[in-house]
């Protein structure tokens, strides 16, 4: 079985992923990723995930454009220009 | 996806999973590549080993017991990359002992003193540690994720091989000379370790971002980095050529390729004798995979 290794370097960091170990069971699968990522005091703790447990997501579609959800949706810049023309706060250009 | 779209997409720094679609060629030169990493890792223990149990000191045996158990380590985790690309690690180890896989230069040659286990730790890990650097920006993800924690544990190795060259250094002229003929044994390997002079527009592994460094620019780089430090304690370089010059690159005597050809093809001096020795303990240890695996 291939268990898939995280790894957490410090506490309250994310885990990520860090390769994988071959082992016929959990217990094996610990005892070998105790041994490659952890005998330096390198990790705070790992997660070991049999590879048949991983459920991958790929394509995140946007059928409907829905920009307002992204940073890239919002454009203030032209309309703060408009904005402060109206209102005469334009800054002074610099040099 | 075309192969031209792929080779674009790596040329723009992508990066590729191991379920992702890829040229079958492409594939083949990761395989190939990987393996030969990887029984590199394996056989590299060897000339060590042979100097665990005649290490001077009880530190130094332990040190020299936990970096042998580092390039192992290695080895399993490159040859589960070679796995996931479609290559048992039972077919890999077949391959090796069956003289049939590649392993680099280096490990083909005696280990005659202890300075040769300092110059090992210290120059050989060096120049390994460039090539596995640039390993890091690998187009193959995977390869290039185990390669952090390879290049941090490695950088121990050259620590315990300074500290074993420094002790020397600083001991009787005996054990000085020691350290200079095990550079002057060395040396040649060492020029022949990263590989030709291809340029880098012919070199395949770069076409497919598997390598991201021309052959001599690591060489230049490991020239750059450590003459000095061989330097500065005293001791020489065997080579009345070497030279920096005024563009800031290294001049140097051609190294040997005849000799690396033969070397990596299976005729170094000790290359029977390892893979010998590599076959007995695959075949003794057999019981050991069959138990753990039922």
């Amino acid at each position: 079985m291939i268990f898939e290794v995280f790894r957490q370097e410090k506490k309250g960091q994310a885990f990520q992923h860090a390769g994988s170990v071959d082992a016929p069971d959990a217990a094996f699968a610990e005892a070998w990723a105790r041994e490659q990522f952890g005998r330096r005091g390198e990790s705070e703790a790992l997660w070991l995930v049999a590879r048949e447990a991983v459920h991958e997501v790929h394509d995140f579609p946007d059928e409907f454009d829905l920009k307002y959800r992204r940073v890239d949706g919002y454009s203030l810049k032209v309309r703060l220009k408009e904005a402060r023309e109206r209102a005469g706060t334009t800054p002074a250009r610099a040099g | 996806m075309t192969e031209a779209q792929f080779v674009d997409y790596l040329h723009a720094g992508g990066q590729v999973e191991a379920g992702d679609w890829m040229p079958d060629e492409y594939r083949a030169r990761l395989v190939k590549f990987i393996q030969m990493h990887g029984s590199s890792e394996l056989m590299g223990v060897l000339p060590e080993r042979e100097w665990i149990l005649r290490a001077p000191t009880l530190q130094r045996k332990l040190a020299l017991t936990a970096k042998v158990q580092d390039e192992v380590g290695h080895a399993q985790l490159i040859y589960r990359v070679v796995e996931d690309l479609g290559k048992s690690r039972e077919d890999c180890l077949a391959e090796l002992v069956a003289g049939e896989a590649k392993f680099h230069n280096v490990f083909h040659y005696p280990t005659k003193t202890w300075g040769d286990v300092g110059v090992i730790a210290w120059l050989v890990d060096a120049a390994a540690i460039i090539s596995q650097k640039a390993l890091l920006k690998c187009s193959y993800a995977p390869y290039a994720r185990i390669m952090k924690k390879i290049c941090w544990e490695e950088s121990f190795h050259i620590l315990h091989g300074r500290d074993v060259v420094l002790a020397m250094v600083t001991g009787t002229d005996a054990q000085r000379e020691l350290v200079q003929e095990a550079i002057d044994r060395w040396w040649g390997p060492l020029m022949q370790f990263h590989g030709t002079k291809t340029p880098a527009e012919e070199d395949p592994m770069l076409h497919w971002r598997i390598k991201s460094q021309a052959n001599e620019d690591a060489r230049q780089q490991f020239l750059d980095g450590y003459v000095p430090q061989i330097r500065e304690l005293g001791l020489t370089v065997p080579d009345p050529k070497l030279r920096r010059g005024a563009d800031d690159v290294w001049e140097y005597t051609e190294p040997d390729w005849d000799e690396l050809k033969a070397v990596v093809t299976g005729h170094g001096p000790r290359s029977a004798e390892r893979l010998e020795l590599r076959r007995r303990f695959l075949e003794q240890e057999r019981w050991v995979r069959e138990a753990v695996a039922a």
